[in-house]
């Protein structure tokens, strides 16, 4: 109990106790506790298949955990589905940019407001004044969205015809679209040559410096290392090492499992 | 929904309403009306399939629901006219609802086996049922539509009456497609699981949407009641079902303006096969083949993909992006 207390006062924003997940005979997950503070990047690494994304699908919802459960500001969200997690403040994006290719840009962050607004069918249909309204407000964070991620040129292009630095780059306007309070990013620079992961890099920064909390799962050490305020390592679904950056590259353990023995 | 839009159903309107003038004979008008009634039927079809990424097969039984219930109501029951028909939408929108509830939460097309299921067990009563249905005979003495003192008599009287309804779901329609629903009706129609992390309660769109297209064609049901004045369950069965898929699939999944005219083509087309007599059903084949494989999107996009090509002289690369953003505007 009295961890509970010094849990408190810490202001975990997100907490995982002994969450595991299972494929058939395999656990993706196994009893992983962790935890998250406000306005720092947490970065999640380790080898391919260690549980990295499985992890970011069960804090989403789009999993649920066996056993174990996951505390988001304190409040139990396993059993919660990707639409009510996402309502509460938890965003994501995904490792191949899941774009909605049948909208235009600016219409793909618009759809990312949906938590944050109310119009229903009726309003929809009838327009009225409210409505109008709401929908300015929509249209105009939207694009204050696509200019802080540089896509204003791009705003009526359809997301297909994006570069894909620039698809991922909507992605998280979109995710930020509903002002999460935690953004997951999954390899936002996966597939990306080296001056666009920069940019990546530095635009992810200055989420941070605005105060965003982020969990960043990344195969980029160059990146990892040099944004991270924490890491935390997975190897076959289990936590092998948290720490510091620069503690971690020191790790004989992480090391091994990185790079065998 | 955009200036080209308000602009086209503008346009629209204007033609419908000046037609009768044109349109000496009944029987054409006739047609005409009946097109009206299955536009409002397949755009909450389009709603579905087009947004929702659901099908249904049933919506013959949500359309026979409407127009049976109306009948009972007003001619069984002396029910005044409107609130019965509103009282069959009500029943309609709840029998969809818990149709969709248990369908809708599963993975994969599940709604399409139950809507089948409950298109021949509505089937089914109407005919068994005859004390109240009148069985196979069909129900008759049903009374014509009314507004206040005003009986709607002549087929030209109901040609407005019908084309102002269906305009109006036109309207409203466009409207919900261009709003914050629409939106998250494209997103998961899309891509579920993106849809469901942004926030967007992808079952319960779809169970709305679901109760929406069954309520609207309840609505067409009725006014098909009191317009011929006698239903047979004959009309109501698995094959009018089947018709108005093939309407939003030759218009145009996703496209209102499609199903439109999806649902004007397919309605006059059979008429029009008269002439050909006995060779009417191959040639409405072979039309529909053709479309399906020539405009695999529908005939309303394919169209309008062709014109934006044809209109604009642009390197073959941009052409694509040309195109495809048409097709988004056409979604707009």
């Amino acid at each position: 109990m009295v961890q509970e207390v010094t849990f408190q006062g810490n202001q975990k924003i997100l907490e995982t106790r002994e969450v595991t997940l299972r494929f058939g005979g395999l656990e993706a997950l196994n009893g992983l506790s962790f935890s998250v503070t406000p306005h720092q990047i947490v970065s999640i690494i380790g080898p391919n298949g260690a549980g990295k994304t499985t992890l970011l699908n069960a804090i989403t919802g789009v999993y649920s955990p066996h056993c174990g459960e996951i505390f988001f500001h304190g409040t139990p969200i396993s059993r919660l589905k990707p639409f009510q997690i996402a309502a509460l403040g938890i965003n994501r994006t995904f490792q191949q940019a899941q774009l909605f290719s049948n909208m235009s840009v600016l219409q793909n962050v618009m759809v990312g407001m949906h938590p944050k607004t109310r119009a229903g069918f009726l309003s929809g249909a009838l327009h009225p004044p409210g409505e109008r309204r709401e929908e300015k407000k929509i249209r105009e964070r939207a694009e204050s969205l696509l200019e802080f991620f540089g896509l204003v040129p791009k705003a009526d292009w359809t997301p297909g015809h994006l570069s894909i630095a620039e698809q991922k780059r909507l992605e998280i306007s979109r995710a930020m679209a509903s002002e999460p309070e935690l953004l997951l990013l999954d390899e936002p620079v996966a597939g990306l040559n080296i001056r666009e992961t920069e940019a990546l890099g530095d635009l992810i920064i200055r989420l941070k410096e605005r105060g965003q909390t982020i969990i960043l799962v990344e195969h980029n050490m160059h990146l990892v290392m040099g944004i991270s305020d924490w890491l935390i390592v997975l190897h076959h679904g289990s936590k092998i090492g948290e720490g510091r950056p620069e503690e971690m590259q020191k790790d004989s353990q992480v090391v091994e499992a990185y790079l065998g023995r | 929904m955009g200036n080209k839009n308000k602009i086209s159903l503008l346009i629209f309107a204007l033609i419908i309403f000046t037609l009768p003038a044109i349109l000496q004979n009944n029987y054409h008008l006739m047609v005409l009306n009946v097109a009206a009634l299955n536009i409002m039927v397949v755009i909450g079809l389009n709603l579905l399939m087009g947004y929702a990424g659901q099908i249904s097969l049933g919506h013959a039984a949500f359309f026979g629901l409407g127009a049976y219930l109306s009948a009972i109501f007003t001619a069984t029951c002396g029910f005044p006219l409107w609130p019965a028909m509103i009282m069959a939408m009500v029943i309609a929108g709840i029998v969809a609802y818990t149709i969709g509830i248990p369908t809708l939460k599963l993975e994969g097309h599940y709604l399409v086996m139950a809507t089948l299921g409950f298109n021949i067990i509505i089937y089914i009563v109407m005919v068994q049922f005859d004390a109240v249905t009148g069985g196979p005979s069909g129900f008759a003495g049903i009374p014509r539509l009314r507004l206040g003192d005003f009986t709607f008599q002549s087929d030209r009287q109901i040609y407005y009456l019908f084309w102002a309804l269906s305009i109006a779901v036109l309207f409203f329609s466009m409207n919900l497609t261009h709003s914050r629903v629409g939106r998250a009706m494209a997103a998961l129609s899309h891509n579920e699981i993106a849809a469901g992390c942004a926030g967007i309660d992808t079952d319960g769109y779809k169970v709305k949407i679901f109760v929406i297209s069954g309520v609207l064609a309840s609505l067409a049901g009725s006014l098909y009641a009191h317009y011929i004045t006698f239903i047979s369950p004959g009309t109501f069965g698995f094959f009018y079902s089947i018709q108005v898929v093939t309407m939003v699939l030759v218009g145009g999944m996703a496209s209102l303006w499609g199903s439109v005219f999806g649902a004007i083509l397919l309605t006059l087309l059979p008429e029009v096969l008269h002439a050909v007599q006995e060779y009417n059903v191959l040639i409405y084949g072979l039309i529909l083949m053709a479309v399906l494989v020539f405009f695999p999107r529908g005939l309303f996009p394919g169209i309008a993909g062709v014109f934006a090509k044809r209109r604009t002289a642009v390197p073959p690369d941009s052409r694509e992006q040309l195109a495809l953003e048409k097709r988004v505007w056409c979604r707009k």
